[in-house]
């Protein structure tokens, strides 16, 4: 049941008829090829690969330096910039579109992939804290006092010892921020400006069912790329 | 230990930067507006401060009952995500063996996959024209096309509750795959059958993850407002809908920000419910 939604959308990217329905008509691979003739298409997809990609470089440096802040120091209002940052998980994300909506406004900064990334930092900054702190509170600190005896600063100690060692987790974090952002929509059709991500513009596709074909392709060679990357993700931590 | 002291403000500012510019400056801002009369002249404009706006909040009934609507709708998703995931947590942690791990990636196959179409092939499928209605027809058994499941708030509740089985699956997993598989074989040795052990230990000693999992899918589904602009229809909004249309069609920023405001204040109010009754710190361990 989980499955089968999929397949139909994988179905529906090589069937020759533009309405989905049985008996098939037949099958083609043509859909992929008007692709290529699809510039606005490719567009949306390539602006959100620039999001994602800025977006979650962004929320992994991030949230790094709150996993180690979060698992190394003892310091007041620690629990409170904690809560602060996985917060964004719980807050609906109408709310915090329009919040960021009214401040972009209110700030004379006009709509654009950048500000749609800015938000994305804000929802993928959870994530990324969950994943690398529960990595950062599970390895020995006696390794970095160990490298401290030694005669290395802190900083030193950090990039290379402590980074080193989590860097799996730091990888997979990125990873899963990467598809937060790739797939959000809620937040994005508020903060978009003129140039759309691809959830955006495939919303403001699904009107038009003669394009939904080239649309579903598009998502169905996204989805491919994505699940590659995991499998690949997955795979390089069980080898370790 | 000076180097120390000094890491230790570029970590915490640079975050806290981040967070106050994106996250609670624009909070602050949106409550501000929501005590604003109006949004005539410049947004920058200073204005005396009304409580207009929560007036009429509270003075049009349909946003009330809207906002009560979403919050049953919220729980009826959150209930039955919970009861399906369920068994399927369990699989996993007690009767998948070896491969759990790759079970675990399968489930999480649709997180991969674009929200906006798993939903619209939900539609596909269950439209009129759709896969089902097309092949029942195909087959002879009906020739009316169906439209119960499209284009209402059943539409909305079935589809939130398919993009939500996968995830609520995962904490109760969490809590099943600690506990002690020795307890088991203690109650059995004590005489306790199958039933007694599930209601005994499985029960009670998942019971945080369940609630847990109800609570993640309980917050976020109050709020929400794609899944209903999707295969809602007129008849299937919910209270994000109205903020929606008031920061777009209606343009009325002040009101929406109000309606927002409630909004957040619903989902702080259920989020310390849901910390008084979850230990959330145990569950990331």
């Amino acid at each position: 049941m989980l499955y089968v939604p999929i397949a139909v959308l994988f179905l529906f990217s090589i069937n020759s008829n533009i309405i989905l329905s049985f008996p098939l008509s037949g099958l083609t691979l043509s859909w992929y090829q008007k692709l290529l003739d699809s510039p606005a298409v490719l567009n949306a997809a390539s602006n959100s690969l620039k999001v994602a990609a800025g977006s979650s470089l962004v929320a992994t440096i991030l949230g790094t330096m709150v996993s180690i802040l979060y698992t190394r120091y003892q310091f007041r209002f620690k629990s409170l910039l904690i809560g602060l940052a996985v917060l964004p998980l719980i807050v609906p994300y109408i709310v915090l579109a329009v919040a960021l909506l009214l401040l972009f406004s209110i700030l004379h900064i006009n709509r654009s992939l950048m500000t749609i990334a800015v938000a994305h930092v804000v929802v993928e900054l959870p994530y990324t804290i969950l994943i690398i702190a529960s990595r950062l509170a599970g390895f020995d600190e006696h390794l970095e006092e160990a490298a401290m005896d030694l005669g290395a600063n802190y900083p030193t100690t950090l990039f290379q010892i402590v980074i080193p060692l989590i860097f799996p987790a730091i990888v997979s974090a990125w990873l899963v921020a990467f598809t937060v952002s790739f797939d959000e929509f809620a937040l994005a059709l508020f903060l978009a400006g003129t140039e759309p991500t691809f959830p955006v513009y495939l919303f403001s596709q699904l009107r038009f069912t003669n394009r939904l074909p080239v649309m579903i392709s598009m998502a169905v060679l996204l989805m491919a790329g994505t699940l590659l990357l995991v499998f690949i993700s997955e795979r390089l931590q069980r080898a370790k | 230990m000076f180097n120390r002291r000094v890491t230790f403000w570029i970590l915490l500012l640079l975050p806290l930067g981040w967070l106050s510019t994106f996250f609670i400056a624009p909070s602050l801002l949106m409550g501000i507006f929501s005590f604003r009369p109006d949004i005539e002249g410049d947004l920058r404009q200073l204005f005396v401060p009304t409580l207009a706006q929560y007036a009429n909040v509270f003075a049009e009934k349909s946003y009330l009952r809207l906002l009560g609507i979403s919050i049953g709708m919220a729980l009826i998703v959150a209930t039955v995500s919970v009861l399906l995931s369920y068994p399927l947590a369990y699989f996993l942690a007690f009767r998948s063996g070896k491969r759990t791990r790759m079970y675990l990636v399968l489930l999480l196959v649709p997180f991969w996959t674009s929200y906006l179409l798993r939903v619209m092939a939900l539609k596909l499928m269950f439209g009129s024209e759709g896969v089902i209605d097309s092949f029942l027809r195909y087959l002879g058994l009906t020739n009316a096309p169906l439209d119960f499941l499209v284009y209402n708030r059943n539409a909305v509740v079935l589809t939130l509750i398919y993009v939500w089985v996968p995830f609520s699956a995962l904490p109760i997993l969490a809590a099943l795959q600690r506990i002690d598989l020795n307890l088991f074989e203690a109650a059995a040795d004590l005489g306790a059958g199958p039933f007694n052990q599930f209601k005994e230990i499985t029960l009670p000693l998942s019971l945080p993850g369940v609630l847990a999992s109800f609570f993640m899918v309980f917050i976020p589904t109050v709020g929400e407002y794609v899944t209903p602009l999707l295969v809602g229809g007129s008849g299937g909004s919910m209270f994000g809908n109205i903020i929606q249309d008031f920061f777009t069609k209606a343009a009325n920023w002040s009101l929406g920000s109000a309606l927002s405001m409630v909004m957040l204040l619903v989902t702080m109010v259920l989020l310390f419910v849901a910390i008084r009754r979850v230990n959330l710190r145990e569950l990331l361990q």
